[in-house]
């Protein structure tokens, strides 16, 4: 067979060969840098689509081979480094979140997503038992799947993980150890010390009076009630015995129980 | 075109590439892919009905070659010939792909925005070369899918036989008589409604 340009077929098909586009490559390959954050410093990778995975450089010795090895056996995908952080990371890792800021949830399941998604509506200086988020992400009896899935977070401080605790008041575990979850909590005026001391005495959530709603101990609703019209309850359900209805910020379940 | 007698230099540079790769897999996977990433488009184009989805077949091919790169040793790097490698992947990408859209139900047909043309001077020729292109497209895509395969890496990324063969998985010469039998059948269509792209081609 001949190529000679006389066979205008072949140089016809030869004219069908194209420039790849030039966002081909960033389809492949994900992006790592390392950033400053409330953890201290983090390893961060993101695609296109937003942030998919972020580890504190201590928890990995500071080792970038380490966070690329552990990166690539959970996404299956090779790195290069950032020519610049996307947009929303930076504060949002330093304390103060960004709307901007995208997460790359792919390759996560349905639930995985969901319990990632509900995390992601807790308000800093504020907490929600596993309960809540389960229940939040459709599943109300899971809560212990949905305590695995957080454990595995890809995007901790992205995802507030550190802000779901234990329904008797207790911290309960931290990805990267419970002393960074509650020194995280206390840098957000999370008053641990009233929570576990309510918690002792059997009050779950906090009612108004003068509002008649009642609302999770930490939400910015429940911190503004006078301490004269404020009510303790074991569980939602006697608070709505008792006339109150659920907040609508912090939505703890109406069916919900102190344990 | 890459021809017969650029082997040598190509041989060099794909020894290069796998030298990368035992050193530094990311890093070697970046070089491979900055390498191969226009005949993998092209391929893909053709394997493709848009060009989106051929971007994202192309990019599917890349992980699924680096998925499996992760689990070689330095010898089985070492051994790869990585142009008709890569290739193969993508090839078994496409017909992946195929086999999940026939499951579902199809997108609706893609609408493609004429190009606007300035007037002056070439613009006939570049409507008619536009539509010859077009026209050649849709010839190939009605060959069955090992001629279109043989003819696009023969012809199109100009692949050498041997090459074409490995993406086949077949001999050197049933390789060539699919690429030949492809091309008489795309000038079999092509007669119809192109007969001027047949002039002056050496007939045997």
């Amino acid at each position: 067979m001949m190529l000679n340009g006389a066979d205008p077929i072949a140089d016809a098909l030869g004219a069908l060969a194209a420039p790849p586009p030039t966002g081909l490559a960033d389809k492949v390959f994900t992006a790592w840098l390392a950033a400053p954050s409330r953890l201290g410093e983090v390893f961060v990778a993101f695609t296109g689509h937003g942030v998919q995975f972020v580890r504190p450089a201590e928890t990995l010795h500071g080792d970038i081979d380490a966070f690329a090895e552990s990166y690539r056996d959970r996404f299956g995908r090779p790195l290069r480094p950032a020519a610049r952080a996307p947009s929303g990371l930076l504060p949002t890792l330093r304390g103060r979140p960004a709307t901007s800021l995208r997460l790359d949830l792919r390759g996560l399941s349905e639930f995985e997503r969901d319990v990632l998604t509900a995390t992601r509506r807790i308000p800093a200086g504020e907490t929600r038992p596993y309960g809540w988020v389960a229940r939040e992400a459709g599943r109300p009896r899971a809560v212990r799947a949905a305590g695995s899935v957080l454990a595995r977070n890809p995007m901790p401080l992205l995802v507030p993980c550190h802000r779901v605790v234990r329904a008797d008041g207790r911290l309960g575990d931290y990805m990267f150890g419970s002393a960074h979850k509650e020194k995280l909590l206390r840098d957000e005026r999370v008053d641990l010390d009233e929570v576990v001391a309510l918690a002792r005495q059997g009050v779950h959530y906090l009612g108004s009076d003068t509002t008649g709603v009642v609302c999770f101990p930490t939400c910015h609703n429940a911190r503004r009630i006078d301490p004269a019209h404020r009510h303790g309850f074991r569980s939602v359900g006697a608070a709505v015995a008792a006339g109150y209805r659920p907040c609508r910020t912090c939505r703890p379940a109406a069916d919900a129980t102190s344990a | 075109m890459v021809d017969e007698c650029d082997e040598p230099v190509v041989d060099e540079a794909q020894e290069h590439l796998r030298r990368a790769l035992i050193a530094d897999l990311d890093a070697g996977f970046a070089d491979v892919v900055r390498a191969h990433e226009q005949v993998v488009y092209s391929v893909a184009l053709r394997l493709s009905s848009l060009p989106a989805d051929a971007e994202d077949l192309a990019a599917e091919a890349f992980l699924r070659a680096y998925r499996a790169l992760r689990g070689y040793d330095a010898q089985r790097i070492q051994g790869l010939r990585l142009r008709p490698w890569l290739l193969t992947i993508l090839r078994n990408a496409a017909r992946n792909a195929a086999r999940d859209a026939s499951r579902r139900p199809g997108p609706p047909p893609a609408f493609e925005p004429a190009e606007e043309l300035s007037a002056g001077p070439g613009v006939e020729q570049r409507v008619e070369q536009d539509h010859v292109q077009r026209e050649l497209g849709m010839a190939l895509g009605r060959l069955p899918e090992t001629q279109r395969m043989a003819v696009v890496l023969r012809h199109v990324v100009g692949l050498p036989t041997s090459e074409v063969a490995e993406v086949l998985g077949c001999p050197d010469g049933t390789a060539k008589s699919h690429i030949s039998r492809g091309l008489q059948r795309l000038r079999a269509l092509l007669a119809e409604r192109r007969p001027a792209l047949l002039d002056g081609r050496t007939d045997r």
